[in-house]
């Protein structure tokens, strides 16, 4: 098929229009409920996102995420700008792994959180940063500025690739009957460069779901036959396509944050539990190193609200916003809830003074539309794939 | 999807049953739960309760929103689906059956309710 990222169908065009992944069409054929996703018009479930999500814990499920924004870093000094631009240390990164790490403001507050690959597939240094949609322009913007002064080339590489992700336990049997690459060999938070039922892909061993699985960078113009392909390597072992709906249920079980929910400008990585992505051992300045420095004394000596987990005992479900109660008190907000499919009962994601935030502390509720409901305070993560 | 003949129903989505002993039994049509998504909560009206055209008599939740539920007619509640409330599913899986979630004794009926194939162009489905 015609690379449908670059030349949206007729009647989606105009400025204001959503962009469609290059699976715009596959989606479409299997009915699946579309949303709107920061510009992008998305798949949010096919079917039921409940089914989807077990199919996803215990078999496998096929998501587009080619609404992710790709910057590729190449150059004698990307490693350097990088080290620069962000929290992490991309510099010791070796080739084939990947990190999780944060690009922040001069005032420590997170803008976005990212995976940064290091590829190296010209013998010369090359990354490939992989942003939220939401914020893929804003973070092109920053590490282009970031990188001025650096011998480095930064490329907006949105529009070539499109992303698909197969999670689950039976992801890896799915995938080693289209590839020859050693997917046994391939560690948790690693990519290699290889062949997919024949097309070039980047095969990473990451994912936003808690379970084992992968993530597949092709060219648009590959993405439907390695649709099609996978789908069919997947038949028998019960693999479904999944939607963003089912992603995030996936995602806040595992407990981790999303970017605009738990993570914020307003926040630095140290407010959201999460100071261990910042390393200060790196040499040089990086950009927030002076703020951020000042929030993990912060967060050491006056700890701030904390991210915890919220498990009801009823049916009702948090939403993101929701006060969080204790002795008719005000002490925390849900940043993210949901009904949990593998709890059976609804989980939330909440900042709660430190106070009240430890797991088994009584007595917290969630305000929920005026009425009070008994919540149990627990450690993140609600769920933890068996080893 | 198809929206039985023998129903009226809402611009809110909701479906009412031909009054029987003037009683009427009220649900969400199968467009509505197909867009809520997995109905995982279902807040209903009492016994009892008076339910008034066109304001909400309680609420549905799904794993992506909440929505109001409204009723379509004027009258009292004569009773709610239990079944509904210990398995919110059933308003996915039979929204014209065994998802129904409310019966009501009619006092009064708006003019504005629409025939089924009314309310397929209106929904578009």
């Amino acid at each position: 098929m015609s690379n449908t990222s670059h030349t949206p169908a007729p009647e989606a065009a105009g400025p204001d229009a959503p962009r469609l992944t290059a699976l715009d069409a596959v989606h479409r054929s299997l009915g699946a409920t579309m949303t709107d996703f920061a510009g992008w018009d998305m798949p949010l479930r096919y079917a039921s996102e409940r089914e989807e999500h077990l199919a996803v814990r215990t078999k496998a499920g096929l998501f587009d995420l080619s609404h992710m924004g790709e910057i590729t870093v190449t150059g004698s000094q990307a490693a350097e700008a990088l080290d620069y631009a962000l929290v992490g240390n991309i510099g010791s990164l070796a080739v084939g792994r990947a990190r999780y790490t944060m690009i922040c403001q001069e005032d420590g507050g997170i803008l976005d959180d990212l995976i940064v690959y290091r590829l190296d597939t010209h013998g010369a240094p090359e990354f490939m940063v992989v942003a939220n949609a939401s914020n893929a322009q804003v973070v092109l913007d920053e590490l282009t500025g970031r990188a001025a002064d650096f011998d480095v080339e930064v490329r907006d590489d949105r529009d070539a690739y499109a992303l698909l992700a197969v999670q689950g336990p039976r992801s890896p049997g799915i995938l080693a009957q289209l590839t020859d690459a050693d997917l046994a060999g391939l560690k948790y938070y690693a990519g290699l460069p290889g062949t997919v039922a024949g097309v070039p892909a980047l095969i990473a061993r990451t994912g936003y779901t808690g379970e084992d699985g992968f993530e597949l960078f092709v060219e648009p113009r590959h993405a439907e036959g390695l649709w099609q392909a996978l789908m069919a390597a997947g038949a028998s072992a019960g693999l479904v396509p999944a939607g963003l709906s089912c992603r995030d249920t996936l995602r806040m079980e595992a407990g981790m944050p999303l970017y605009g929910q738990e993570l914020t400008t307003g926040l630095t990585p140290f407010d959201a539990g999460l100071g261990r992505v910042v390393k200060f051992e790196k040499e040089g300045y990086f950009v927030g190193r002076t703020a951020l420095e000042a929030a993990a004394e912060r967060a050491e000596s006056a700890p701030p609200r904390k991210l915890t987990g919220l498990v009801a005992e009823g049916r009702r479900v948090p939403r993101a916003g929701y006060p969080v109660v204790a002795g008719g008190q005000v002490v925390g907000h849900v940043t993210s809830g949901a009904p949990s499919p593998t709890l059976g009962r609804p989980i939330a994601m909440a900042y709660v003074d430190a106070s009240h935030a430890a797991a088994g502390t009584a007595g917290v509720g969630v305000d929920i539309r005026g009425s009070i409901e008994p919540y149990e305070v627990v450690a993140l993560p609600f769920y933890k794939r068996p080893k | 999807m198809s929206n039985p003949q023998q129903l009226r129903y809402s611009k809110e989505h909701e479906w009412l049953s031909t009054a029987d002993d003037g009683v009427s039994t009220v649900g969400i049509t199968e467009f509505a739960a197909n867009a809520l998504g997995d109905v995982v909560y279902a807040q209903l009206p009492a016994v009892g309760d008076t339910v008034t055209a066109g304001e909400t008599c309680g609420e549905l939740e799904s794993t992506k929103s909440v929505s109001d539920l409204y009723s379509p007619v004027t009258g009292e509640v004569t009773e709610a689906n239990q079944d509904v409330v210990d398995d919110p599913s059933l308003v996915n899986s039979a929204p014209f059956e065994g998802g129904w979630l409310f019966k009501v004794r009619v006092a009064e009926e708006p003019k504005d309710l629409l025939s089924a194939d009314e309310y397929t162009e209106f929904s578009g489905n």
